[in-house]
């Protein structure tokens, strides 16, 4: 039970909160958009990322990297959320490493963690395919070919796909959609024939991608994990990636919580400051719960999964659904009570409310795990 | 073998031998065990079972020896709960005394206070209710006018108190007095007062859930003795503060009032009024509803543990702590709100026939629930408090 960091994850948050604030800032991510950026993250934060070892946090040493566990890989993303920092750590320091760890072969292990903890190689998931996230329901088909298969069909919603190296591509080998039976994993490079992927620019200014395969030939040898069972472990680590995402959005919560108290601190109107309206307050002071509330599932669920427990679905709902709810909230509320200035563009209030949102969204909406979380205790 | 082990086994030996069969049954509300000098027992056993642990000190086991409490550690007391919880025992006593006054006695009051009080609480000799509130002091409660004057050889107190726990039952009160009223919070003393004092009154009050627990207590020309101040003159507002955290913990800790528990949980119940579709409850919006609800509980569970375990490692008593009371209430009365959703027309009965004595004791929790958000400080002061301690917004 571990709801109190120890030292050295103290360290680590310290360490990570340092260099996110210092240089990784907001304006960071402004810079991106702003300059039409072609690749929607920063090359030399990345590399500043990898030196700092978070690109291999999850990885054991053996294969490169620094061994943290998911409380280590979640602490550097609520940091890193705070800033809403742009980097590829959630599709690959996340998805990539989590995926190759759970799945893969000795032989996948030894040649892509050591990549992904060096920062040579970047990985995307494709996996969703409708418009909300529901991992059972892959329609794409991979149709046996020779020895390998052939993999036809359309992925939207990839994070970072049009920068990946590698396509982590979920494919029906058999059943239906909505059958967690028959589903595969196949590793697939980004620039074979067949594969055509084009950037969609999302409100949040972040990477995503729609990424189409026309008939693209995998070998047997590409496969990650065994054919047809995949989904147990694609589960386990997107249980992993909830986790994760609950813990940026955390960051991000605190952040707009942090600030928009500042500006009731300073703010004056009829005179007074505005913080000594009780209608503020309140809202303040629920604020405050929320932020309370959301620390203790994020920790609560990065435990589980570093002692891997039985209960890692179950509370992994529970953060990823409860921070959502908590995210909308106070996001929502820091533009409100920043006022006019809350709606323009020059204060961060805006940003933070549309990251949440697509936040929400990733790997299932409060309302997917409000269901699996019932789902998961019987009812 | 470590002397907690050996503790351990001496303490289960000495359960198994001395707690009456009967008192490993749950507990209906009319043998709670509330002690006092008019107490009534319907189960002999009760006071036999009260008699033997406070022998030993145990009804309050970290109380110091000296004056009859257990004299235990935190460990031997965690030792002492566990043996308790697995023989299923019931409280040996219930007492606001061992909850609220004698935490801020062993504080505050006199060597010779401590030696009167303290071993009658232990043993559940007398029973205390709290004079706090009153008629124009709620939320406000530094604002209480009840007047204290110093007549030389004792006080004379003229005021009216008003929601004193069960004080039509009880034998003392310690109450809240206006001994300056030139000044607000430094005008304030903490009394002790005996019911059965000629001038004290108290009129037991009906609430919306039919039951009366509460009373408005009078106080017309009660003199007291002098030696019945507890403190300093003036200084009472400090004990009152300290009594209140010790009020605030108990009620947000307590997910008080009887639930589903007793049918199955709020998942059977929710299945057998609406059918279910596989394993799942048959209505959507229900469902979602119910697993909404112990999302939020199970949070704040999560959150008194993180607290906790944040005391424990030194980090001291976190900013989450304050928001137990507010959240915690808040919590409870939903969770009423959607068992009455999921009751139906079954929890819609006031007595009689048609509802199970399980149906009606959930419609009179629900509407006692609402007390939880307004008793020991509202919902409101608790933001306020909040807005104010932790955030450190300005006041008006």
């Amino acid at each position: 039970m571990a709801l109190v960091l120890t030292e050295e994850q103290t360290m680590l948050r310290d360490m990570a909160k340092d260099f996110f604030t210092e240089q990784v800032p907001v304006t960071n991510l402004r810079k991106l958009r702003d300059e039409e950026d072609d690749l929607g993250y920063d090359k030399e934060v990345w590399q500043q990322i990898v030196e700092l070892g978070f690109a291999g946090i999850l990885i054991p040493e053996e294969h490169g990297g620094t061994g943290f566990g998911p409380m280590g890989l979640g602490i550097v993303m609520t940091e890193a959320g705070r800033t809403l920092a742009a980097s590829p750590l959630y599709s690959t320091a996340v998805l990539g490493a989590g995926l190759i760890m759970a799945a893969g072969s000795e032989g996948q292990k030894n040649d892509l963690l050591p990549k992904i903890a060096s920062g040579e190689l970047l990985t995307a998931l494709a996996l969703e395919e409708t418009n909300h996230h529901n991992p059972a329901n892959v329609a794409m088909a991979a149709e046996k070919s020779g020895d390998g298969y052939k993999l036809s069909g359309e992925k939207k919603f990839v994070i970072d796909g049009h920068i990946a190296d590698k396509l982590i591509v979920v494919a029906r080998t058999s059943g239906a959609a909505g059958d967690t039976q028959g589903l595969s994993m196949f590793l697939v490079d980004a620039d074979v024939k067949g594969v055509s992927v084009t950037r969609t620019h999302m409100v949040d200014s972040r990477n995503a991608a729609i990424v189409s395969l026309d008939g693209v030939e995998v070998s047997a040898d590409d496969a990650l994990g065994g054919i047809g069972a995949a989904y147990p472990e694609l589960e386990n680590v997107l249980d992993l990636g909830r986790a994760c995402i609950a813990a940026e959005m955390l960051g991000g919560a605190e952040a707009v919580f942090d600030t928009t108290l500042e500006y009731l601190k300073e703010r004056k109107q009829f005179g007074v400051i505005i913080g000594t309206f009780q209608a503020l307050k309140h809202r303040a002071a629920e604020m405050f719960c929320e932020v309370e509330i959301c620390r203790s599932v994020v920790l609560e669920a990065l435990s589980a999964l570093d002692e891997r427990r039985n209960d890692v679905p179950a509370v992994t709902s529970l953060a990823k659904a409860r921070v959502g709810e908590a995210a909308r909230l106070i996001t929502n509320e820091g533009v409100q009570m920043h006022g006019g200035i809350g709606m323009t563009d020059a204060v961060d209030m805006g940003l933070y409310l549309k990251r949440a949102r697509v936040q929400a969204q990733m790997l299932g909406d409060s309302n997917f795990h409000r269901a699996r979380y019932a789902d998961l205790g019987g009812y | 073998m470590t002397a907690l082990d050996t503790f351990r086994e001496e303490t289960r030996a000495w359960l198994q031998e001395n707690c009456p069969e009967s008192m490993r049954t749950p507990m209906p509300e009319r043998e709670m065990p509330w002690g006092g000098r008019n107490a009534e027992y319907p189960n002999p056993d009760t006071k036999i079972w009260m008699d033997r642990m406070a022998s030993r000190g145990w009804t309050a086991p970290e109380w110091p020896a000296e004056y009859g409490g257990g004299g235990l550690s935190k460990e031997e007391n965690k030792v002492l709960q566990q043996e308790l919880a697995a023989i299923k025992a019931r409280p040996a006593l219930t007492s606001f005394g061992l909850w609220m006054l004698g935490p801020a006695l062993l504080e505050f009051a006199s060597e010779e206070q401590k030696q009167k009080y303290i071993p009658e609480i232990i043993k559940g000799e007398i029973r205390w209710c709290q004079g706090y509130s009153e008629p124009g002091a709620g939320s406000d409660l530094a604002g209480l006018q009840t007047k204290c004057e110093d007549k030389g050889d004792h006080y004379l107190v003229n005021g009216q108190k008003v929601w004193t726990s069960y004080a039509d039952k009880c034998d003392m009160i310690f109450c809240l007095v206006r001994t300056d009223t030139t000044v607000k919070h430094d005008g304030i003393s903490f009394l002790l007062i005996d019911m059965d004092n000629e001038g004290v009154e108290a009129r037991p009050i009906k609430l919306i859930s039919g039951s009366s627990p509460f009373c408005e207590t009078f106080l017309t020309d009660v003199k007291v003795p002098k030696e019945n101040l507890v403190g300093e003159l003036n200084k009472g507002w400090t004990i009152a503060k300290r009594l209140l955290e010790h009020e605030r913990s108990m009620i947000s800790g307590m997910g008080m009032g009887a639930g589903a528990a007793s049918m199955g949980g709020m998942e059977t119940v929710a299945k057998e009024n609406f059918g279910t579709d596989g394993e799942k409850i048959a209505d959507t919006g229900i469902r979602q509803a119910i697993a909404e609800h112990k999302m939020d509980q199970q949070a704040f569970g999560l959150t008194l543990k993180r607290a906790s375990a944040e005391a424990k490692s030194g980090q001291g008593m976190g900013a989450a702590s304050a928001m137990f009371k507010y959240y915690g209430t808040e919590v409870n009365k939903r969770r009423f709100e959607l068992l009455l959703d999921v009751l139906g027309t079954q929890a819609l009965g006031w007595e009689g026939e048609g509802f199970d004595s399980k149906e009606l004791a959930v419609t009179r929790s629900w509407l006692r629930s609402k007390g939880n958000s307004i008793e020991g400080g509202t919902s409101e002061v608790q933001l306020n408090v909040i807005a104010k301690r932790v955030l450190g917004l300005p006041d008006a």
